[in-house]
């Protein structure tokens, strides 16, 4: 699925991240986790494309394919799905238009007919009952005047409706109080299945309680430092990230 | 009598090289236009000396003569005028000239007035002579002046005292499609009486390649009670110059609510002086501008809350892409016993080039010591975080441009409260933009 070798990568001049190395095979899901500072959004932003987050050496292939030179749009299409950390306000856009043009783009793109309206519309209703959000959600603009845990939703709820290969969940438990942070541990886990993978980027060990991962890695100084089973998210919460930083545990 | 070199004929062209101007027996109007003859004379083309004319010079009048109307030049043929569609009236002007053949006036309601200046100066000229002028305070604007001396077109919209128009009257102008460089000096009239109720949907049109100046000056009552909703889309050509004069005054409880769509022209101008003179009067004075090219499009507004318990609002917000310019200068005046004045005054701009360019200037001078106001500008560039969190989605580049640009002038736009007309106004947005194709259709339907 997805295979990072060597990843070097630099932000306005800056390399953040070192030297990455990580395999993630069909159907994983694995966590990233890591102090402040590590590069863990960065890693987030490379995988998905954003401009000014320049790949300075190695290789991500993704299911075959090298993927550092494509467009975000392109990836969203080869499936590619990043949850955001900060969920982007866009006023006078409702939700549902957005979700809209958003799937028959990758439609348009996979050479697949474009839903009409009737289609999508079904669709949608279909995905936001399964989530447990209302219709009123769908109406509103995109995460204007949104809670916290309404815009996290609305991050899934895009990822329920493009149903991507690859999930990139960047920080998604931040800012979430333990209701929300099971209603979008839910989503995440109705997304689960052989075929499709996820890499879940946290600070913290309570959301893998939720969304259980095939393996761990420590993201740390621009590398993986080290990479073991879900126990080392537990190891991680009692003996914080010291160990992997050259500093005293705070 | 003046030397103009950008008229032919000078100011008194018109009047001696035998070109008939509507009114010409009438002995107050040629007072009237003498006078301007002369204050024109002795103000000249604003410079950029003048504080209000800073930002904006009138360049195009610097190296091309124009030949101010005559007969014939209104002839062409036009096709696909814009329109807001259902419509209680509607003008059509070619280069200031009437087109009877494309206008329709005959379904008016009873105790509404709408038709050609000329026509109102033949059929009522003691009611013109009561009006033109009687909005107009200052004598220190050159362009007004100028109109003063040439007015030349322009239409008359009268509601009496308690009529409410439920479909909105509109204008056409279309400019261009002539050999030679035109001038023309459209004088509108706007008399909106007590509790009486109107919507006007200009539209500007510019055709062909030739260059034209159309300076127009238009005066607004909007008596006690009434409410009066001045829709205008200026899309003029690239050779267009475009200044408009425009004086309003707001009785008491009445509520004036303008929205100027600048989306074409090579140098535009719009001034508006604007009076709250009645207790309860309200004014929504709203824009959005998106200019490309070269194109320069200035808005000017002098908003004067004079008496108590007055309130305004103004939202403009603009996308310069290219070279293109423009310039806002706001000024909310607060006279001394105003007292619970509010008033509220914003512009944004969205810069999509490194050489487009805004200049701003919102200015808030409140004598009184009971009021509630604010203003603020702001400029920027398109937010790439939105930018990329739409291409993440899978959107592409250009389309999720679009939506940012739609996003960012949607709130202006808001401000229309005639919801067909914002729709047509959000459609004529979206055509601007460049591959539109993707999104028209959707967006109307979900939004």
């Amino acid at each position: 699925m997805l295979e990072i070798k060597d990843l070097h990568a630099t932000v306005q001049g800056k390399e953040i991240l070192k030297g990455v190395n990580l395999t993630v095979n069909p159907g994983e899901v694995h966590a990233i986790m890591g102090p402040n500072g590590s590069g863990k959004s960065t890693l987030s932003y490379v995988l998905a494309g954003r401009d000014g987050y320049e790949v300075t050496g190695g290789r991500i292939i993704y299911e075959g394919e090298d993927l550092t030179e494509l467009d975000p749009e392109e990836r969203a299409a080869k499936g590619i799905f990043l949850a955001f950390q900060y969920p982007v306000e866009i006023p006078g856009v409702p939700n549902s238009t957005f979700l809209n043009e958003a799937v028959n783009a990758v439609r348009r793109y996979r050479g697949e007919d474009e839903l009409d309206k009737i289609q999508f519309v079904k669709m949608l209703r279909a995905k936001t009952k399964e989530l447990n959000m209302s219709d009123e959600m769908l109406k509103r603009a995109v995460n204007v005047g949104f809670s916290g845990g309404e815009k996290k939703r609305n991050e899934v709820l895009q990822m329920a409706v493009l149903e991507p290969k690859l999930s990139i969940l960047d920080e998604t438990d931040s800012g979430l109080d333990i209701d929300a942070l099971k209603i979008v541990s839910e989503g995440v886990n109705a997304l689960r299945s052989p075929e499709r993978s996820s890499l879940v980027i946290t600070h913290y060990q309570r959301l893998l309680d939720y969304i259980v991962p095939d393996k761990v890695h420590v993201l740390a100084q621009g590398r993986i430092q080290k990479t073991g089973g879900k126990e080392l998210a537990l190891e991680l919460e009692k003996n914080g990230y010291a160990d992997f930083t050259g500093e005293e545990a705070a | 009598m003046t030397a103009v070199s950008f008229l032919e004929g000078g100011l008194e062209g018109g009047l001696q090289g035998g070109r008939s101007l509507p009114g010409d027996g009438l002995e107050w109007l040629k007072n009237r236009r003498d006078k301007g003859a002369e204050r024109f004379g002795a103000l000249g083309l604003p410079t950029p000396k003048l504080e209000g004319w800073k930002y904006t010079r009138l360049r195009p009048l610097d190296d091309t003569c124009y030949t101010p109307i005559k007969d014939g030049v209104g002839d062409a043929a036009v096709k696909d005028l814009p329109t807001v569609g259902d419509v209680a009236g509607r003008l059509v002007f070619v280069n200031g000239k009437l087109r009877e053949d494309l206008s329709d006036v005959s379904n008016l309601p009873d105790g509404v007035r709408f038709g050609p200046l000329d026509e109102l100066l033949e059929n009522d000229p003691a009611w013109a002579e009561e009006h033109i002028g009687s909005v107009v305070q200052n004598d220190d604007q050159a362009m007004l002046a100028l109109n003063d001396a040439m007015m030349d077109s322009g239409f008359v919209l009268h509601v009496r005292k308690g009529v409410v128009l439920t479909k909105p009257v509109e204008v056409v102008m279309v400019g261009g499609l002539t050999d030679d460089a035109v001038a023309y000096f459209p004088r509108n009239l706007i008399v909106i009486e007590p509790n009486a109720q109107a919507t006007l949907v200009k539209h500007h049109v510019g055709r062909g390649v030739g260059a034209y100046f159309a300076n127009a000056a238009t005066e607004i009552d909007v008596a006690d009670g009434a409410i009066f909703k001045n829709y205008k889309v200026q899309a003029e050509s690239m050779q267009a110059t475009h200044v408009s004069t425009v004086h309003a005054r707001v009785g008491r409880d009445a509520t004036y609510e303008s929205f100027n769509l600048s989306m074409g022209g090579l140098l535009s101008r719009t001034e508006a002086v604007i009076t709250l003179n009645g207790m309860g009067a309200h004014c929504g004075f709203n824009g959005a501008y998106m200019m490309r090219g070269n194109e320069h499009c200035d808005n000017t507004s002098y908003i004067d809350m004079a008496v108590p318990n007055t309130t305004c609002k103004q939202v403009y917000k603009g996308v310069l892409d290219d070279a293109a310019r423009a310039v806002f200068q706001g000024k909310i005046h607060v006279a001394r016993d105003a007292q619970k004045a509010d008033g509220r005054m914003l512009n944004k701009t969205l810069l999509l080039s490194d050489d487009a360019e805004i200049d701003t200037k919102p200015e808030l001078e409140i004598y009184a010591d009971d009021v509630q106001c604010a203003h603020g500008a702001t400029s920027g560039q398109l937010d790439q975080t939105a930018l990329f969190y739409l291409r993440s989605r899978g959107i592409p580049e250009a389309l999720a441009r679009n939506m940012l640009v739609q996003s960012f002038l949607g709130d202006a736009l808001d401000e229309i409260t005639d919801e067909h007309v914002r729709e047509v106004f959000m459609d004529r947005v979206v055509h601007w933009l460049p591959a539109h194709c993707y999104l028209a259709g959707e967006w109307k339907e979900s939004a």
